[in-house]
């Protein structure tokens, strides 16, 4: 016997689907927010002219490297109140793992991207007469934007993806409310089918802007 | 009697273990225009880029207008060193100009903002003020048709006369040349020679690192002929390219004249 779809049990239950991209749009938004204001000084420490700070800001960026994210989740959530008085809320706790492994993903982005200009633009700044901060601020960032907005929104995309593992400390975002809705119906494969076709609607309707955003930029 | 606008004293520079130039006594007077030529690997463009900075030198002395540049440190063995700040550097890059063999234009921002740009991010120079003097000098290397094109849609010759006009918008005391034809189309190569040409009318002290021996025969004061990382022969273009004294120097007249019409 064939299976039989039934979408409308699960579409009855909007209300919980709604809150739930509300709620990986807000997380996704503080991630990224705070990621990129983390990224910026990471990449401002490693691009220092001090090995020490050099070197913190590696440790930093290899250790979200090479370390799952989830772990990141659990860290914050129940272990940070172990070690210290804070106890964060779900909401607190996801954020700031997602913030601050977004922001080594961002970091190496920055870095990237400033690393790509080539020696000449450095030295035409200077040769000017201009003092290092005047010429990333003048010359170099500006052509770097240009190339860090691709892997930008890869990383980006990432982020949101990653934003589902804030059910794991039952964070109501979109995937959290579709288990909720799951168990509610009995219509796993259509919620999840659902759950889906959400995710993509957002992120491809994201990417459309983003390229929108590029060829905004294309002046020269 | 003003004293030398340039001054080297035993200049040094070594990149790891390779020693490119090994103590250059150089002394440039206001108004002189030098060139200085020699065989790839000689280190004379390392020379130019130790004038105004863009490489630090190992050891020896600059100074720009009778004062040095950089702070000396004596170490308790006696030996002296010294030790560069970026504002000071800085400061002697505002007054000695640059234009490289790369151009090195800011692709992002047009001719005329390129020609503005050191007045205003370095000098703070208010806009119209900065504007003016950009156009003038644009309108000096023949591209005041220009202003608002990106170097991305000039020609190379073009781009280089653009980064010639930024230089000369700082009103430098010293302008550097380093291989300013080097990266250019052959048909290119004479109109950037011909503004430089026009800039030594003016009386301008410049030096020039060339190829061009010919352009440097009718350029340059005086003719420095560099030989692994020292001055091997000086003297007047007359006496370096009709009678070199020394045998390395003939030798690298001959050779780079070879074909030549």
């Amino acid at each position: 016997m064939p299976y039989e779809w039934d979408f409308l049990a699960v579409l009855a239950q909007w209300p919980l689907l709604l809150s739930g991209l509300l709620g990986t749009i807000k997380i996704a938004v503080i991630a990224i927010a705070a990621g990129v204001i983390v990224g910026g000084l990471v990449a401002a420490m490693r691009l220092s002219r001090l090995w020490p700070v050099r070197l913190l800001g590696t440790i930093y960026v290899d250790f979200y490297r090479n370390t799952p994210g989830i772990l990141h989740f659990f860290w914050f959530y129940y272990a940070l109140p172990v070690l210290s008085n804070v106890s964060l809320g779900p909401l607190e706790a996801a954020a700031l793992a997602l913030a601050t492994q977004s922001g080594a993903f961002y970091a190496e982005v920055f870095r990237g991207g400033i690393g790509s200009i080539r020696k000449g633009q450095w030295e035409g700044a200077k040769a000017l007469g201009m003092i290092r901060g005047q010429a990333l601020r003048r010359v170099i960032l500006p052509q770097a934007a240009r190339r860090m907005i691709a892997p930008f929104t890869e990383r980006s995309f990432e982020i949101i993806k990653t934003t589902s593992l804030a059910s794991t400390l039952s964070y109501g975002e979109l995937l959290y409310q579709g288990m909720m809705v799951a168990s509610i119906t009995f219509r796993p494969l259509e919620t999840y089918t659902l759950l889906a076709l959400i995710y993509f609607a957002l992120l491809f309707s994201l990417s459309a802007l983003a390229k929108w955003g590029e060829s905004r930029l294309q002046a020269y | 009697m003003t004293g030398p606008i340039l001054r080297t004293m035993d200049l040094r520079k070594s990149f790891g273990e390779l020693e490119v130039l090994k103590g250059i006594d150089l002394t440039v007077e206001p108004g002189e225009r030098i060139a200085i030529i020699g065989g790839s690997g000689s280190g004379k463009s390392t020379l130019l880029r130790c004038l105004n900075f863009m490489e630090l030198p190992t050891a020896g002395r600059v100074e720009l207008d009778g004062a040095l540049i950089g702070q000396v440190q004596t170490a308790r063995d006696g030996t002296e060193r010294i030790t560069y700040a970026e504002r000071a550097l800085t400061q002697v890059r505002r007054r000695v100009g640059m234009v490289f063999q790369q151009f090195n234009l800011f692709p992002h921002m047009t001719v005329l903002q390129n020609t503005m740009e050191g007045l205003i991010t370095v000098d703070r120079m208010p806009r119209q003020q900065a504007r003016e003097r950009a156009m003038a000098e644009l309108a000096r290397v023949g591209l005041a048709e220009k202003l608002g094109a990106y170097p991305s849609q000039l020609s190379g010759g073009q781009q280089q006369r653009v980064a010639i006009a930024r230089a000369l918008a700082m009103q430098p005391e010293v302008l550097l040349f380093d291989e300013p034809t080097s990266s250019l189309d052959p048909e290119l190569v004479g109109e950037v020679l011909r503004t430089i040409h026009t800039l030594a009318e003016e009386g301008r002290t410049m030096l020039l690192v060339t190829h061009e021996l010919g352009f440097a025969y009718r350029f340059a004061t005086r003719v420095l002929y560099l030989y692994d990382g020292l001055v091997h022969e000086e003297g007047t273009a007359e006496q370096i390219f009709r009678a070199p004294q020394r045998e390395k120097t003939r030798a690298f007249i001959e050779r780079s004249s070879e074909f030549s019409l």
